[in-house]
């Protein structure tokens, strides 16, 4: 009967599959809302400056980017706290005094939505336009938006879904360090694409900070060498 | 256009009464429930394990449990089950959900971004007879307004018209209503809609053709949706008669009407269903008491099938046997929806009384759903829609409201868990959904298109 009893919940691992799907859109609403004030932010200081002066406009956009930076990444950190709650909620009123949903799950799904509504909301007018009849660049700016665009959400889809887990981890372990470390490299990212023209320059730094982070990342969440060859070898 | 125009009343009456949100699935525990049914419930108690052995039998309960704070410890560990049990059924039911409002919105946005004719401005209905192409912003704003307190007013006028035909038993009146607005809908607006993409792609399609599809589709709906049918057939039509009738929505309110009236319409529905008045819930409880369902086409119901002639079998079978299986859930959820289970019922249901212990894992392993009324999917869509069609061509708008209703539909979702009675599902996702149009059109969409033109990557 006991084991009878036991097939009416859902198995973990079933739990485990079906409650990660359900973080994204909360996690995107998150990210929703810090682009929401940092548009606020720099849209006050656009109306309150001089329209004409171009430096200073550009000047105000830099603000803008750095400031919706350092707002996702304070609403990464309310997200964490938000899920700790939940998952220290959970894991009290489970069975066996443990969560079923393991925290680095968690960090991967939150960094991959957080991701993937990023780069959606970089892209999707992109590549709406790029439907449409026109030349690229025919008036002197660079032939190869479309493509770089491309490579650079991807980057960045990858990039936030890395930050993510690392993010996560070290707020657990309290490496305080590697969250100043997170936030530098999101600013140096968004700040390399200011040198956006000149795509050797922004564009292969970004995919060797990618890189890094991803290595980073997965050393983070636990893996090695071995457990690559490991998998590999399970596999044949 | 003016008779069809005529007609829609018929559809808007019944999409305007599917606005509540209702759990399906009653959580785990009541014990209050439970307690009444303990007696009887004896032998079977055994397999009852956590989640009714606590709750029901505080006598069973570890001893340990009741520490120096005695019963309120008990209580929290029966509250907390309960809300495990709810948060792991939770999670499901959200997704469940997710999943058919996503694709409603899709289809929705898809055609209005490829289809010209529904953003074209053909007229209006004429629940909305003044026009908003006045020269001067304030005759606007009181036009759009006049425009909402008309269509308001139709929509209460008609619920109060069903509620009332619901109260005095008229159930042939409403079917046949029922009967005929969904044939307007499968029918009518289908050939309109089909003719309107075939239009805009530049396909050839004779007569007869048409004809042979247009019979297929509407005849397999009325009886997917009105009589028996396979569980996702009968979702995919709900989806599309709510698609289509967004889209109608969407092409013949005026703009500033058609927020005003999203707004409005809210509000109704949190008064609708909360108020103890309000003709909503007076039909939801109308239902519980008669122990019947809700007509079938105004719900949609993420995991059962649905069917009229289902409800007697469960409720005679519920009487004896009853208190095993679930009084908890069950018993909630039999209040709401006899046929919750679909038609693995009728099967279990006969061994039950000989063989209890298998089929409580049989029927357990059904799920329960949770059930939306069909016009929380045509708002929903509506807006999405409106910001997909007059948002300066921008995807970001659109992606944003769609994000807001889907936190706005989850936020609900978990009320539900949490009060566990039918509550309104549009207030909170059109409030976070107009937010949003409005914040990322104005302020979102000039920022991003700054930041694209530099191509800067935030």
């Amino acid at each position: 009967p006991g084991a009878a009893r036991r097939g009416k919940y859902l198995p973990d691992s079933e739990l485990w599959g079906v409650n990660p799907g359900v973080l994204s859109p909360p996690r995107a609403f998150f990210w929703l809302v810090s682009l929401l004030l940092a548009s606020l932010i720099w849209f006050i200081s656009v109306h309150l400056s001089d329209r004409e002066d171009a430096k200073l406009q550009y000047g105000l956009l830099i603000f803008g980017a750095a400031v919706s930076v350092l707002l996702q990444e304070a609403f990464r950190f309310a997200y964490f706290k938000l899920l700790k709650k939940a998952d220290e909620g959970l894991a009290m009123i489970s069975e066996d005094g443990r969560s079923p949903i393991s925290l680095r799950q968690m960090a991967y799904v939150s960094g991959l939505s957080f991701g993937i509504i990023s780069g959606m909301f970089s892209v999707i007018n992109i590549l709406a336009d790029s439907v449409g009849p026109g030349i690229v660049g025919i008036h002197g700016d660079s032939p190869y938006y479309f493509i770089t665009s491309a490579f650079l959400t991807m980057a960045l889809v990858l990039l936030h879904t890395f930050w993510g887990v690392i993010f996560f981890d070290a707020c657990e372990k309290r490496h305080y360090w590697c969250l100043g470390l997170v936030v530098a490299s999101h600013l140096l990212t968004s700040g390399l694409t200011f040198l956006n023209p000149w795509y050797e320059a922004s564009l292969a730094p970004i995919f060797v900070i990618t890189l890094c982070t991803g290595l980073w990342a997965f050393v983070t969440a636990g893996g090695s060498l071995r457990n690559i060859l490991k998998c590999l070898s399970c596999k044949g | 256009m003016i008779t069809f125009m005529n007609n829609s009343d018929s559809e808007e009456e019944p999409c305007n009464e599917r606005t509540s949100l209702m759990s399906a699935e009653s959580p785990p525990v009541p014990s209050y429930q439970d307690g009444l049914h303990a007696s009887e419930a004896g032998e079977v108690q055994a397999h009852r394990k956590r989640r009714t052995g606590s709750s029901r039998s505080p006598n069973d309960t570890a001893d340990g449990e009741m520490s120096d704070s005695g019963v309120p410890v008990r209580e929290s560990t029966l509250e907390n089950e309960e809300e495990e049990l709810t948060l792991k059924y939770g999670a499901k039911h959200v997704i469940m959900l997710f999943v058919p409002v996503t694709l409603c919105m899709i289809v929705v946005v898809a055609t209005i971004k490829s289809v010209r004719f529904y953003t074209e401005k053909n007229g209006q209905l004429i629940y909305t007879p003044f026009s908003e192409d006045t020269p001067s912003v304030g005759q606007r704003l009181l036009n759009s307004v006049l425009n909402t307190i008309i269509m308001i007013s139709v929509i209460v006028v008609m619920t109060v018209f069903l509620v009332l035909l619901y109260k005095y038993r008229c159930y042939k009146f409403i079917h046949g209503w029922l009967i005929l607005s969904s044939l307007m809908l499968l029918f009518l607006f289908t050939y309109i809609y089909l003719g309107e993409v075939l239009k805009t792609y530049n396909v050839a399609m004779d007569y007869p053709t048409l004809f042979l599809i247009i019979w297929n589709f509407g005849a397999v709906g009325m009886i997917c949706i009105h009589w028996k049918g396979p569980l996702q057939l009968q979702q995919a039509y709900l989806i599309m008669i709510s698609a289509l009738m967004a889209l109608v929505f969407i092409k013949y309110l005026p703009e500033w009407s058609a927020w005003v009236i999203l707004g409005a319409i809210s509000i109704y529905d949190l008064m609708a269903v909360l108020c103890p008045k309000g003709p909503l819930r007076m039909l939801v409880e109308t239902a519980q008491e008669r122990n019947e369902p809700i007509f079938p086409a105004l719900i949609y119901s993420s995991a059962m099938i649905w069917t009229v002639g289902m409800a007697k079998p469960d409720t005679a079978a519920r009487g004896p046997i009853q208190q095993t299986w679930d009084a908890a859930e069950d018993g909630r959820e039999n209040h709401r929806s006899p046929s919750h289970a679909g038609s693995q019922m009728p099967e279990t249901r006969s061994p039950v009384p000989t063989r209890p212990t298998t089929s409580l894992e049989e029927l357990e392993e059904e799920e329960r759903g949770v059930k939306l009324g069909l016009g929380d999917f045509i708002f929903y869509s509506v807006l999405v829609g409106k910001a997909a069609a007059t948002a300066s061509g921008d995807w970001n708008t659109t992606l944003a409201c769609f994000v807001a209703i889907l936190i706005g539909l989850c936020l609900t979702l978990l009320l539900l868990a949490v009060f566990k009675k039918a509550l309104p599902a549009l207030p909170i996702s059109i409030t976070f959904g107009l937010v949003f149009y409005f914040s990322t059109d104005n302020l979102v969409r000039p920022f991003m298109d700054t930041l694209a033109f530099h191509q800067l990557y935030i």
